[in-house]
């Protein structure tokens, strides 16, 4: 049952002679879906693959996780952590004879990317913790990434090694010198192979244009720059160029008295090299072109939905702070993730969100007592599959969340060690708001808030998901036939 | 940190707050006038946005003693008590409250970040007087009355957390209304628009010498923050907030810092 057609409806919604987005409806039909129900043959089915990270319940601050991101292949997966290293993980090339299972992520290599500064101005400390790693795109053998703490942000280069020079004439191979009176004879030194050695170094290092705290850097679709965000501003970086970097947003008042929002997001269009977007603690997202002026305070697109006037609570403003901004790889749609809501933007429709996804609504009735325990202040990310038809985020308890956009199923499972069988298919959670527990459900009160799921990261071609813990990174992937 | 503890210590505080809008406001509080069905009851729309604002400026007031604190947050928190005192302005609690006061200092007498470092000082030479009580301080004129206003402004926090204080409060409504909305107009002095020294406050700068705007806003008090630590710990251990963790590390963090500014 192969085949999906498309169904176009020309909806006059307005007495403009030209369709606006929401004049133009695309249908699109799955034969699948028609004949199996929604969601039928297509749901994935989800099964642990692997786990890292230490198994005991004592967390050491510096190995909590706080940040996942797969490469532009999804061969290479790196985490960062509170103590500012950066480990990546690299899958193993997939064995023929074993067609069930896609290869195993193996440490490929672990370096210290960043370490905690004093500065002595403020008298205060920078933290290590890795707040982003971003992928470029591969070039040569050697593999590039961005990683970033609160000020610094630093080019890091991963290459291979498998071969050694062997055979100096002044050198002996321990590295000492040879006394050159010894030397009777010439040879040529030749390659030998060796044990693999991957190396990182720095290769560049972005300093001192953040006042405030990094939140996000994104890689322009130019391949040769890229932007930096913190609280009030963001920069524009050329890669190869660390003494000098653009201002192209500043929304820092004059008076800082009247400061009432900040940056949380930003990222750039993943095909227009001149457009990228950020949100705010509003629940607002600004679309920049960096054509219209040196300095992109003027928005050219402002995304916002209008607050639903029954839900309006003293926390309506913090829970629609967004944590997360993501365009699709289409280009065509960005996700927001809020507090308690995942969010679809299609970019030719500023007024509304084109789709909404509840993540954990029943947290509605607790904002006051997450408030008093800083969960509500918690940055969930948020991701898309390689198809851009489903979304993925994370929630409490070490659940995480499945939105299919096509089907409208949304899947709730749980990252744990119980269910640490490799094929077995993760069994779906679900969450008691109220009322009677059924069996198998778990309570909202039940929940462990201090076990959050922040870090999410989906493999750009396969069903391979990365879900980071606490201090633990789970590898699911669907069941092959 | 105490997150199931947190779930259920504020059941009454989250119902209400999810209603949002639909509040009874005064209405609410007929509920709690009398009898004891009036304790079982949710406790009034007001006692509940006072603690929340309380809850919110504890919060804002507390910082980190080595990293800076986070600025989204701070700025989400300052929006929130913001919006506790426009509703309360217009509302009228807020005239209610003007009109209660009592010979109170004039509303130019501001309770500044300065205010709360120096009574943070004063507990650093040994007055036990819990860190929430800064805002009922009126420099060194009130100090009688203070003692006073700082137990029930105390209490006040507490309330619903513990049925016990809110019973006590409700036996003498009237009384407690008023050292209530005592404390409630200093520390709605802090927010006043119009005054120089506002919540703002909490972001300018505390000390012109040597800092910049910039780095005061994101280092909030960071010149005051050996004094803030000390209040921290009394006050932590009279209220038992979920701060209680950072409190301990922000203590030995504290040590490490006079440390090095006594070898420097």
């Amino acid at each position: 049952m192969g085949g999906d057609f498309w169904c176009v409806f020309l909806w006059h919604g307005s007495n403009e002679s030209l369709p606006s987005a929401e004049a133009v409806m695309f249908l699109k039909f799955s034969l699948r879906s028609v004949f199996y129900g929604a969601g039928g043959g297509n749901d994935i089915q989800w099964c642990f693959s692997q786990v890292k990270g230490a198994v005991d319940d004592d967390v050491a601050e510096a190995d909590i996780i706080s940040t996942v991101e797969f490469n532009h292949s999804g061969e290479l997966l790196a985490t960062g952590d509170k103590g500012g290293r950066v480990v990546i993980f690299q899958q193993e090339q997939e064995n023929k004879t074993q067609s069930h299972s896609r290869g195993e992520y193996n440490v490929y290599s672990t370096f210290q990317s960043h370490e905690p500064e004093f500065d002595y101005l403020k008298s205060l400390e920078i933290e290590e913790k890795i707040n982003k790693i971003r992928w470029l795109p591969q070039k040569n053998a050697a593999q590039f990434l961005l990683s970033t703490n609160d000020k610094t942000i630093k080019l890091w280069k991963i290459s291979e090694r498998d071969k050694r020079p062997e055979g100096y004439n002044l050198k002996e191979e321990d590295g000492r010198y040879r006394d050159p009176t010894t030397v009777t004879t010439l040879r040529v030194p030749v390659f030998r192979p060796m044990d693999l050695m991957v190396e990182a170094s720095p290769r560049r290092i972005f300093a001192n244009a953040h006042t405030y705290h990094i939140n996000s850097i994104s890689i322009n679709s130019d391949y040769e720059t890229y932007l930096s965000a913190d609280d009030l501003r963001i920069n524009l970086w050329h890669l190869e160029i660390t003494d000098r970097s653009f201002n192209i947003v500043d929304i820092k008042p004059a008076n800082m008295e009247e400061l009432t929002e900040v940056i949380t997001a930003a990222e750039f269009h993943p095909n227009s090299c001149s457009t990228f977007v950020y949100s705010s603690s509003k629940g607002t997202i600004r679309l920049c072109d960096m054509r219209a002026s040196a300095l992109c305070d003027r928005h050219s697109k402002l995304f916002e939905e209008p607050e639903d006037p029954s839900n309006r609570s003293f926390f309506s403003e913090i829970i629609s702070s967004i944590s997360d901004v993501k365009f699709s790889h289409s280009g065509r749609y960005m996700m927001t993730r809020d507090y308690l809501s995942v969010k679809i933007w299609d970019l030719n429709m500023e007024n509304r969100p084109v789709e909404t996804y509840q993540v954990h609504e029943y947290l509605r009735s607790k904002l006051c007592s997450l408030y008093e325990n800083d969960c509500i202040f918690d940055k969930f990310e948020c991701c898309w599959n390689g198809s851009d038809s489903i979304v993925m985020t994370g929630s409490y308890n070490n659940f995480f969340r499945m939105f299919d956009r096509n089907t409208k199923r949304d899947i709730t499972l749980e990252a744990s060690r119980e269910n640490n069988k490799p094929r077995t298919v993760l069994k779906p959670r679900k969450v008691c708001a109220s009322g009677k527990r059924k069996k198998d459900e778990i309570s909202v009160d039940s929940l462990d808030f201090n076990k959050k799921i922040l870090h999410t990261a989906w493999h750009p071609k396969e069903n391979i998901i990365a879900v980071a813990t606490t201090n633990n990174l789970y590898i699911f992937q669907d069941k092959m036939n | 940190m105490g997150e199931e503890e947190g779930l259920h210590q504020t059941p009454f505080l989250d119902t209400m707050f999810v209603r949002g809008l639909k509040r009874k406001c005064f209405d609410g509080e007929e509920d709690i006038e009398g009898t004891l069905a009036g304790i079982k009851a949710i406790p009034s729309y007001n006692l509940q946005r006072q603690s929340l604002l309380d809850m919110s400026l504890v919060k804002l007031q507390l910082c980190h003693m080595l990293v800076e604190p986070n600025l989204c947050r701070s700025v989400l928190i300052a929006n929130t008590v913001r919006q506790i005192q426009e509703e309360m302005t217009q509302d009228g609690t807020w005239q209610m409250i003007n009109t209660q006061s009592t010979g109170q200092a004039s509303l130019d007498r501001l309770v500044s970040t300065d205010i709360l470092c120096r009574s943070s000082r004063d507990q650093a030479e040994g007055k036990h007087v819990p860190a929430y009580g800064t805002f009922n301080k009126d420099f060194e004129n009130d100090q009688a009355q203070d003692s006073s206003d700082t137990m029930s402004t105390a209490s006040a926090v507490q309330a619903p957390r513990n049925l016990q204080s809110s019973v006590w409060e409700m036996e003498n409504p009237q009384e407690n209304k008023g050292n209530f909305q005592k404390s409630l107009d200093q520390i709605f002095e802090t927010l006043e628009n119009k005054s120089p020294n506002s919540v703002e406050d909490l972001f300018s700068e505390v000390d012109n010498s040597y800092y910049d705007l910039d780095t005061m806003l994101t280092g909030m008090m960071s010149n005051t923050k050996m004094g803030h630590c000390d209040s921290l710990e009394t006050f932590s251990s009279s209220t038992n907030t979920a701060s209680n963790s950072n409190c301990k590390s922000d203590l030995n963090d504290l040590d490490h810092i006079v440390e090095i500014l006594v070898e420097s």
